[in-house]
């Protein structure tokens, strides 16, 4: 396949991934706000820094406001990662590599650009904002859906879900990077109410508010909520699950391909620690500089692989 | 459709029974129908220029253009007569010019012509062909009566739609394909792509491969590049993937350079190469030139063919075909003013009002002069640039062209329509039975291109 075919895969579905990480990161904002007593803009706050968006908002904007904050995360084409621009970016990516893609594949994409573009042509008002959420969500399962009932399970298959993996990886660990203090054993006492809606926030931004309760019983426990998005090989946007399946991929390719590049080593080297670690040993070495290596490993693999496999 | 006493013609009395049986408002609900598998698939192209509705849709009129299979055969012969004198013309001028010295065509005609590239003079492609690609615009005015409008020798798109539109009136009426023998045109990719592998270079090892260049995502036709490369299960690359490595042309995939030994590009001639042409081109490969002089590539179309689209050469058209073929053209030549001979500009000047005016190498509808239909005040405006710049123009009289129905609110109406059958050269001629049929959907108007509004039509050829 050509390098730039694969490069065009991997960023086609990092960028849908990243759509659907904004509209879900939009939605855990809505919510605490709405649960909260006193509804501060700090909720927002936080919420554009998991985005990674906090600078670049100040840049066009005199002051933070919910309004502001949920249009820029959705709609604003200057930022690159709204949900709009990311819908933009993965269906030019998609354009570019049609010929590798199911027509299934494609026209879930180019519907989901299609829908997303007259949904978002427009403010969106408080009221639609729920629904506007769910349709970002439900237009991205369908290109889910499509790709994983119809693509070929090949080098082209392998490149997609790297993307897709390398994204949600990256989305997970800065969520945990923006809140990591309120994880904190010393900081938060069980029981709070204040800790609660944290937590709830941050589980509802990985959407696992719901499979929590299944995995370690009701009551949040910020250590369990740790192991849940970094160490349970179970939870779909866990630090472990992404990097198995990163892991696996990179096998694909190396045994496809005959060779094996930096790329492995890495992911592999990030996989055995997730593996090999407790959620005690994380907190004990201190999560925070956990998750800022964990980062800047993530942004190495993601150059070596374009390094690897050409393509640029 | 119809005959003079409104009785329909031959090759439309089937389906004219069928559309009679038909609910009018179930029809106009199908045409939405097709226009929503057209968007949802992203079978668009783009109009420079239109920023904001940066991807556009070509209507689709679900009434088929019928041609009996007779009509075809006699079109078919006089199309692959041009086809074979174009190539011959192509060899002639970069080779021996016999037809400037024998004083058919003037030398300046050809030899400054900015379409002429003095880098092919002397050499010969492989199998030498030029023209693998062409698609003539015809159009007709009546009872086995065609002219050719344009060769685009060059690179004519639209092939995707002809296949398109196909396939939308298999999804959408099964029934009149049981009804009607249409000849198939679904085999054209595969055609194609045995064409194209056909003519590999003397320096090819192996089974050839062949590949699809395209300027990228942003140009007009890129939905037609991926789909022919999808179709031909060929790559589609960029001049980014590729690089002249060890005398050849390789692309970079994700396991190291692979090389290419035919490219058929949908890039211009100017940006082909960044070494011979345009040097800020960064949509060609630089040193292509050099691999395809060489022996190691094939290029498709030949680079300099688009010669051959040049408005005033095309004046020259019967005394090409003459001279090549020895046999007098099968199909008519539309009447040319060239207007950089003062006789024929003071005879255009006169009568602008009767007359289409095109720049020479224009192309897409654009910076021509439909001189019925214009204001008093664009034939003055017209005028001047004509007298600025006489070279730069050649006159056709508005031809009677003969009408199709289409599908409007009210029923049907008529509408004037051309015809780009595409044929494939390679050792042999093979013209696709079909085409694309372009239709101006503004009642009266001439103007077909999608570029200015105009629509397309599947188009039937049938067996008799």
């Amino acid at each position: 396949m050509l390098g730039r075919t694969a490069n065009g895969l991997y960023w086609m579905f990092r960028y849908i991934e990243r759509a659907e990480n904004s509209a879900r990161l939009i939605d855990a904002g809505m919510r605490m706000s709405l649960t909260r007593s006193e509804a501060t803009e700090d909720d927002w706050d936080g919420v554009l820094q998991s985005s990674g968006v906090r600078d670049t908002y100040d840049e066009t904007h005199d002051k933070l406001t919910s309004a502001d904050a949920i249009d820029y995360l959705l709609r604003e084409r200057s930022n690159p990662s709204s949900v709009m621009s990311c819908i933009d970016a993965g269906r030019n990516n998609a354009r570019m590599v049609r010929t590798a893609l199911t027509r299934e594949t494609w026209e879930a994409t180019n519907e989901c650009w299609l829908d997303l573009k007259a949904l978002l042509a427009r403010r969106v008002k408080p009221a639609d904002l729920p629904e506007a959420i769910d349709a970002i969500k439900r237009k991205t399962g369908l290109i889910r859906g499509a790709f994983h009932g119809t693509m070929l399970r090949n080098e082209i298959f392998n490149f997609s879900r790297i993307g897709t993996f390398i994204e949600r990886a990256d989305n997970t660990a800065r969520i945990l990077d923006v809140k990591y203090y309120v994880l904190l054993p010393a900081v938060s006492q069980v029981g709070s109410s204040i800790d609660n809606v944290q937590w709830e926030s941050i589980l509802r931004s990985v959407s696992a508010h719901r499979s929590y309760g299944w995995v370690y019983e009701a009551e949040y426990k910020a250590s369990n909520i740790a192991d849940f998005l970094i160490l349970n090989g179970r939870m779909p946007r866990s630090l472990a699950y992404c990097y198995e399946k990163i892991c696996s991929n990179l096998g694909y390719l190396a045994r496809e391909y005959g060779e094996r590049h930096a790329a492995h080593a890495t992911a592999e080297e990030t996989l055995a620690s997730l593996r090999s670690h407790s959620i005690k040993d994380v907190m004990d070495q201190g999560l925070h500089e956990y998750i800022e290596n964990f980062i800047s490993h993530n942004n190495r693999l993601g150059q070596e692989i374009s390094d690897g496999y050409r393509f640029y | 459709m119809m005959n003079a006493d409104n009785s329909p013609r031959q090759p439309y009395k089937t389906y004219n029974d069928w559309y009679s049986s038909q609910d009018k408002a179930r029809l106009i609900a199908k045409s939405k129908d097709a226009e929503n598998i057209f968007r949802k698939t992203g079978i668009t192209f783009a109009v420079y220029g239109h920023a904001d509705s940066a991807e556009k849709l070509i209507p689709f009129d679900l009434i088929p253009r019928i041609i009996s299979g007779r009509e075809w055969r006699k079109l078919a012969q006089g199309i692959e007569q041009r086809v074979i004198a174009l190539n011959a013309f192509l060899d002639d001028i970069y080779h021996k010019q016999e037809i400037i010295k024998a004083g058919r065509i003037p030398r300046e005609l050809i030899e400054r012509n900015v379409t002429f590239l003095p880098q092919m003079i002397g050499f010969r492609p492989p199998g030498g062909v030029y023209t693998h690609i062409v698609g003539t615009d015809i159009v007709r005015t009546g009872e086995d009566q065609f002219y050719v409008l344009e060769d685009n020798a060059r690179t004519p798109s639209g092939v995707s739609y002809m296949l398109e539109n196909r396939e939308t009136m298999m999804q959408m009426f099964p029934e009149l394909f049981h009804q009607n023998r249409v000849r198939p045109v679904e085999n054209y990719p595969n055609l194609l792509r045995q064409s194209l592998a056909s003519l590999a270079p003397p320096g090819c090892e192996g089974k050839p491969r062949v590949a699809v260049l395209t300027p990228g995502i942003y140009n007009s036709a890129y939905y037609e590049h991926a789909f022919l490369a999808d179709m031909m299960g060929v790559e589609l690359v960029e001049g980014s993937d590729l690089r002249v490595i060890d005398g050849k042309v390789k692309m970079r995939t994700s396991r190291g350079y692979e090389a290419i030994d035919v490219l058929y590009r949908r890039v211009d001639d100017d940006y082909l190469d960044p070494l011979t042409f345009k040097p800020e081109s960064t949509l060609g490969v630089p040193g292509i030139m050099d691999v395809y002089r060489a022996g190691n590539i094939t290029i498709a179309n030949a680079p300099g063919t688009g010669i051959c689209d040049d408005k005033a050469i095309y004046s020259y058209m019967p005394e090409i075909v003459e001279f090549y073929t020895g046999r007098k053209p099968l199909l008519e030549n539309v009447p040319t003013w060239r207007c950089a001979e003062a006789d024929s500009l003071k005879y255009v000047l006169e009568n602008l009002a009767d007359l289409v005016v095109k720049e020479v190498h224009g192309s897409g509808g654009y910076g021509m002069l439909v001189g019925p239909t214009a204001s008093k005040k664009e034939r003055m405006a017209f005028a001047e640039k004509l007298k600025t710049r006489p070279h730069n123009y050649i006159a056709q009289p508005t031809l009677s062209l003969s009408t199709v129905p289409i599908l409007v609110n009210k029923g049907i109406a008529p509408r004037h329509v051309d015809l780009r059958p595409y044929v494939l050269v390679s050792d042999k001629v093979q013209i696709i039975p079909g085409g694309l049929t372009r239709v101006a959907l503004k009642a009266g108007s001439l103007v077909v291109n999608s570029s200015q509004g105009g629509g397309t039509k599947d188009t039937w050829v049938l067996e008799d």
